[in-house]
């Protein structure tokens, strides 16, 4: 228990003191991906190993300092998924990628008794070997700020989170400063959202501490439902005390006493992580009453999602933790003033929270110096598609969308030509080559017509239909709808059919238009910032891949020949045998012909199952 | 009311909660936990402890995505198509899964209420795209293959138990 | 410059005044804009997005949630937003019923009204409309979700105003819905059977239930002779739809368009009302003297309330009044007196609402299997039936009704409004019964359309007081109050807002135009020479007569027994 502030400067002294005394130490990736390859598997064997070996193998961080201890922690997600399960071994910095159960010994007698590095183990690119993490590509061009303690430190404890200086923001908000100067150190900082508006967040702390009410709350946007995005679960999992002492340090500033946590139903993991984490302050005294013995009193509830994609959108999130269907309601009044149980509310995402004790503890001069003057700070970004490296990164914002892909991203998978990126989830836009050079950040990427989001960048190569990919957003849009105003709810559904009927091969004339006139429409009009933004990736597409949708509709193509029902199958006369072994495979008896003369195919009833092209024995049957 | 049904587990959830009409979406989840699906018979149970009308409690349950009215299987299996695992193929395990398993999207579970397949709008484990879980635990980088192998082991391992 | 608040409307200075939000503004200065979702009297929706309007930055903003603020300029018409009403339009059609000639909504309906205003021609999607799916079975309401189109109205009423929350919505996206939990029948849902629904719903996803088919059928039929009643709040309600004014008395006309369409005996429900009146004021007085008023004595007029308390309140049941509606009252007593016809009797109720329908059909009032009221015909079937039978109402001469019921107080008279049961029972046990006193009565809180009133009024040397609420959220508030220890003697309740001149088998109307129907009733009330039921010379005929040793019999029900057998 921390009575006081003395208390904690003395724990975070002793802990930091614990942490250096750890002669070796084994970090064992514990994010989803790691864990599902047998990451805890592997933590269990490497303690099991070390303690067999005579070795004092601490797997807690205690509160007496011990020599020649080899601590042994789960850390949060290191980002480079690709390669995991990862371990990271210090104080050397080594970094062992794809470990299995198998490696454990020779880690533990080669590396920790023996000091020696695994050169196995080790990641490679282009035939360089990389020993040290902080070398490898990935993470050089990187600028891990956020996300410093994922990787670094054990995840699952207070007392590392303390000797790496947690909490010393809160410390200095409650001791050292008034709510306004938090609030304007906030502002001055200029924190934007990370959920993806980029609102900026000392400006919402201002307005909620000026409402009268009684109670307020402050509330985590934790529901990541942009598919193709993770960083915040990485947060939650990774480092929960950092983005906890950002919730507490806002109701702090807004004169809230209580915080609400809302994590999506397919995050397990985060939710315990942070269940965790939140017993554990309680237990330390930083959360409950009277924190330090202060007169601020902060408790946090968890909620966890029930699978909804429109309780990203503030008003149905706070309805949800009401306890009511997660439908958005109209606007004004704003969650500022009539938020979470009709109370003022603090509403931001995870990684925004994140943000906040960086910013107290070294001020807003130094987190402007980072990324550009709109937008300041950094911006963690989750890679993935047809990329190298896919992962886990964070970049200063302004950072150029080609740096991310090629430099930190490792470029195309297989070598494939780079051909869209898709930024911002469902709710984003496509971009282009043309926009390679973009910078991330908020206004640049609304001047392009997409939006940084949550920050998923999924990138795609030149076998992408991009009028597929168009109804994939749409199809999922559709199904994510809440149902409850009408552009949103009709509107989307009809989008969704033009473009079915689009890449089935049944496009007509006037179809890009319609599909524009309705994206009008449903932009303009839709009730939420969800259904607002719905229409975007159609739009985008059609704005840089306008050909492709006209291949599809009037020629009846899919430049990619991605699209099945498009796909025309012939019969190469040079190498049909005449077997008639198609024939017979065909199951509409499209295929007809003479024996020992070439086959061919009736184009019109041709069902493009491919049936035929798998029995061909000669190679003869092509499909483009 | 009905008589046959014991209501003393939902009883035990309400203490956990907390009767009130915000604690629905946890009770409704601790409820499918127990159950695997949210059974009829609670709804009016629920109604009166809650003060909440039924209508309102089943507006709710069928407005998650994660709410089921209808017993799942013993294993869920929920195969993620988020962006990142639908660009790295995964409609074909999904087809794979129902085929092998006599499934379609209206029909999600087994008759022996062995298995449910489900999709999924992102896992967060685009990393390792594309990746299914089983009753939450990831399994990565999956093919069909793999998944026909799962579904192998899935039914010998609970042979055993 | 004056101080008053002005914003500029399509140009035009509009002052502020208290408008909750840009819709009633826009309305007051002159311009109709559309909408499905909105109604003064429920929470702002916001979900339909044809009230959208555009501001001084080409900004779109729904009017409908747009609080006003001085200095503010909006735009209700330009390109853009006309373009967006009718994609909006066009999407809901193509996913709607467009066989506008047979639906039982054809001409009340606001899609087909918009659809006409804003003139589409053409849709441009594929007719995904599913086919009927109807639920007929309650017998106050028709279900048909084919035609439903979202708005929530529905939904909003039912437990916003009436805190029954027998509907909501279910599902999400494009498969939302309105429904019961796990879709089962209406009829065994907690529906109460008011109405209100119907009467909020733009299309005819919820309408009346229809029962002039059969009616006619016995109208015709020489060997049956068909009595009607009508209610009190009937009169005032017939408004535009046949020519009138909103809120004018058209009793006398009524008589004469019944009269033609063929019915036999002509009476009117305010007869029935005098009964009640003298009935509850005995029983308040009993429960008084008897010092058995712990609990306040419930009204049972209303059938809706009276399904309300069986089902969200039985233990209230044994204070519920035992007196019989004034509908039920009165045809037991007509039935009674043609009991000797050598013809088939039917007896018909013409009703302002939807829940008689329900009462109607309760085993309690029926003889012998066959119900007191054979039909019950809302106001809205009424207007149906006239316009069916060709009459030019609004030429029509005003007829009296028949003997030997021919006499009715204004006591019965202002039963259609809320707070009239209670003024009729205060006329009845005040001891002055002078023009001043009556008066005075009227200003004891009890009038008005506010949905809870407070009144008290001395008995003897005794302080009476009462409660008056309209809409069932309004009541179950206050049990919720009576519950935790407030005293009252009396409370009347009536589930539709405002009493039965908005009951569910009205025709609908916004919220100005309900006032005038209250102060319809009330200048009829002016307009009868008798005020206080005591003073119907009729009921001494009555009492004396048809009733001598029956009055428990005709004109009383045990609804707490009924829940006990059960």
């Amino acid at each position: 228990m921390i009575n006081n502030r003395e208390e904690l400067q003395k724990a975070r002294e002793m802990y930091a003191k614990c942490l250096m005394a750890e002669k070796k130490k084994i970090l064992v990736c514990a994010g989803t991906g790691c864990v599902s390859g047998g990451a805890l598997e592997i933590f269990d064997r490497l303690s099991e190993l070390i303690s067999k070996r005579g070795l004092n193998c601490q797997v807690e961080l205690k509160n007496e300092p011990h020599d020649n201890t080899i601590g042994l922690k789960k850390s949060g997600c290191h980002g480079f998924c690709e390669m995991g399960p990862l371990i990271r071994i210090e104080p050397e910095g080594y970094l062992y990628t794809k470990i299995k159960l198998g490696d454990c010994e020779e880690i533990v007698e080669r590396t920790i008794v023996a000091g020696e590095h695994i050169e196995r183990l080790a990641y490679k690119q282009n035939g360089t070997v990389y020993k040290k993490q902080d070398e490898i590509p990935f993470y050089k061009r990187q600028t891990r700020l956020v996300l410093e303690h994922c990787g670094q430190i054990d995840s699952t404890s207070i007392n590392e989170y303390l000797a790496t200086g947690g909490y010393y923001a809160l410390e200095k908000a409650l001791f050292e400063m008034s709510s306004d100067e938090i609030i304007n150190e906030i502002t001055e900082a200029n924190l934007r959202g990370r959920g993806g508006g980029g609102f900026p967040a000392g400006r919402k702390w201002a307005q909620v501490k000026r409402q009268s009410a009684k109670q307020k709350y402050v509330v985590c946007n934790g529901d990541e439902g942009d598919p193709g995005a993770f960083m915040d679960r990485s947060i939650m999992e990774g480092d929960p005390h950092r983005m906890l002492e950002g919730m507490m340090i806002a109701g702090l500033a807004c004169g809230a006493s209580e915080g609400y946590i809302y994590v999506r139903a397919e995050y397990p993991m985060a939710v315990s992580r942070l269940k965790k984490a939140i017993e554990q302050a309680k237990e330390c005294g930083l959360l409950g009453e009277n924190i330090l013995g202060s007169d601020f009193s902060f408790n946090i509830h968890i909620n966890r999602g029930a699978g909804a994609f429109v309780c990203g959108e503030g008003s149905a999130l706070t309805a949800s933790i009401e306890g009511k269907r997660g439908m958005p309601r109209v606007k004004p009044p704003r969650t500022v003033e009539h938020g979470l149980f009709d109370m003022p509310t603090v509403l931001n995402n995870v990684e925004t929270y994140a943000n906040v004790p960086l910013i107290i503890k070294n001020g807003a001069g130094w987190y402007k110096s980072v990324g550009t003057e709109k937008s300041p700070g950094t911006k963690a970004f989750a890679l993935t598609g047809n990329i190298e490296n896919t992962g886990l990164i964070e970049v200063p914002m302004g950072t150029t969308l080609r740096e991310v892909i090629f430099d930190i991203g490792g470029g195309m998978r297989g070598g494939a030509d780079f051909k869209a990126v898709q930024i911002g989830g469902p709710s984003g836009g496509c971009l282009s080559t043309e926009n390679l050079d973009l910078p991330l950040d908020f206004d640049s990427l609304k001047k392009a017509d997409a939006m940084i989001g949550s920050g998923g960048l999924v990138v795609m190569d030149n076998n992408t239909c991009m009028v597929e990919v168009a109804r994939f957003f749409m199809n999922f849009t559709q199904n994510e709808s809440c149902g409850k105003c009408v552009p949103c709810r009709e509107g989307t559904k009809r989008m969704l059919e033009i473009l079915e009927r689009i890449v089935e091969g049944n496009g007509r004339d006037g179809d890009i238009e319609l599909l524009l006139e309705l994206a009008d429409t449903i932009s303009a009009t839709a009730l939420c910032g969800l259904g607002k933004a719905a229409a975007y990736p159609v739009v985008s597409t059609i704005k840089n891949f306008r050909e492709e949708y006209e291949a599809h509709i009037y020629d009846k193509k899919c430049p990619t020949g991605n699209c099945q029902k498009l796909k025309t199958i012939t019969i190469d006369a040079a190498l049909c045998k005449g077997c008639s072994k198609c024939a017979r495979s065909c199951p509409v008896g499209a295929i007809t012909g003479k024996i020992k003369e070439p086959f061919v195919i009736d184009q019109s009833k041709c069902i493009k199952c491919g049936a035929c092209i798998e029995t061909c024995a000669f190679h003869a049957i092509l499909e483009g | 009311m009905n008589e046959t049904f014991d209501y003393s587990v939902v009883d035990g959830i309400l203490s956990e909660h907390g009767i009130s009409e915000t604690a629905i979406i946890a009770i409704l989840q601790s409820i499918q936990e127990e159950y695997h699906y949210i059974p009829k018979e609670v709804f009016p149970y629920l109604s009166k402890k809650l003060k909440v009308s039924e209508a309102r409690i089943f507006s709710v349950a069928t407005f998650y995505e994660n709410f089921s009215l209808e017993p799942k299987g013993k294993f869920i299996i929920k195969v993620c198509d988020g962006t990142a695992c639908h660009v790295r193929k995964s409609i074909p395990i999904i087809e794979r899964l129902r085929k092998e398993l006599g499934l379609s999207n209206t029909k999600p579970t087994t008759d022996d209420l062995m298995f449910t397949v489900e999709t999924v709008s992102c896992l967060g484990a685009c990393g390792l795209a594309p990746v299914i879980t089983v009753n939450d635990k990831v399994y990565a980088e999956m093919t069909p293959d793999k998944a026909s192998e799962l579904i192998k082991e899935l039914r010998e391992g609970n042979c055993d138990d | 410059m004056d101080n008053r608040d002005y914003m500029m409307i399509d140009g035009i200075p509009v002052e502020i005044n208290d408008e909750k939000n840009l819709l009633e503004l826009i309305r007051k200065a002159g311009i109709k804009l559309p909408t499905f979702c909105y109604h003064s009297e429920l929470s702002i929706y916001g979900a339909c997005r044809m009230c959208m309007v555009e501001n001084e930055w080409g900004g779109l903003d729904a009017a409908c949630s747009t609080p006003p603020k001085a200095g503010m300029s909006i735009k209700t018409n330009t390109e853009r937003l006309q373009k967006y009403r009718k994609m909006i339009l066009e999407l809901l059609l193509a996913n709607h019923c467009r066989d506008c000639t047979t639906c039982n909504n054809n001409g009340k309906c606001k899609l087909q009204d918009l659809a006409m205003r804003y003139n589409i021609s053409r849709v441009r999607f594929p007719n995904t409309a599913s086919e009927p799916d109807v639920d007929d079975s309650s017998l106050c309401i028709t279900r048909d979700r084919s035609k439903c189109i979202l708005c929530g109205d529905c939904v909003r009423v039912c437990s916003e105003v009436q805190n029954v929350g027998a509907i909501d919505f279910a599902y999400r996206g494009s498969k939302m819905t309105i429904s019961t939990v796990f879709d089962k029948p209406i009829a065994e849902s907690d529906c109460v059977g008011c109405g209100q629904c119907a009467l909020a719903c733009p299309t005819g996803a919820i309408v009346v239930k229809d029962d002039t088919r059969k009616l006619w059928k016995d109208i015709y039929d020489k060997n049956t002779r068909v009595s009607v009643q009508i209610a009190p709040a009937v009169r005032v309600a017939l408004g535009k739809e046949l020519g009138l004014n909103d809120g004018e008395n058209a009793i006398g006309k009524i008589v004469a368009a019944l009269r033609r369409m063929g019915f036999d005996d002509i009476f009117d429900t305010s007869t029935g009302a005098d009964l009640t009146v003298l009935e509850e004021s005995a029983e308040l007085l009993k429960r008084i003297k008897e010092g058995k008023n712990d609990m306040p004595l419930f009204t049972s007029c209303c059938p809706a309330w009276v399904n309300y308390c069986e089902k969200f309140y039985p233990e209230l049941l044994p204070h519920v009044s035992t007196c019989r509606s004034p509908m039920e009252m009165f045809a037991a007593v007509i039935k009674e007196e043609y009991s000797t016809s050598s013809k088939r009797l039917v007896h018909v109720a013409v009703m302002p609402c939807t829940a008689k329908k329900f009462e109607a059909a309760r085993e309690e009032f029926k003889v012998n299997g066959v119900p007191n009221v054979d039909y019950v015909i809302s106001t809205q079937e009424l207007i149906q039936m006239i316009k069916e039978s060709g009459i030019i109402f609004s030429d029509l001469e005003p007829e009296a009704i028949d003997m030997p019921f021919g006499t009715y107080t204004g006591a019965g008279v202002i039963f259609g409004v809320t707070g009239g049961v209670t003024e009729a029972v205060l006329r009845r046990v005040v001891s002055d019964k002078s023009a001043t006193s009556f008066r005075s009565l009227a200003y004891t809180g009890v009038r008005g359309m506010k949905g809870v009133k407070e009144a008290s009024v001395m008995y003897g040397d005794r302080k009476l007081r009462i409660a008056v609420v309209s809409g069932l959220k309004n009541a179950s508030d206050l049990i919720e109050k009576i519950k935790s220890g407030e005293h009252y003697d009396l409370v009347e309740v009536m589930a539709c807002p405002g009493g039965c001149i908005n009951g569910g088998g009205q025709p609908f109307v916004q919220s100005e135009e309900k006032e005038k129907r209250g102060k319809g009733l009330y200048s009829a009330d002016k307009l009868c020479n008798i005020k206080s039921s005591e003073e119907n010379p009729l009921m001494m005929t009555l009492y004396k007569g048809a009733l001598k040793g029956r009055v428990h019999e005709l004109l009383h029900v045990d609804y707490a027994a009924k829940k006990e057998a059960k």
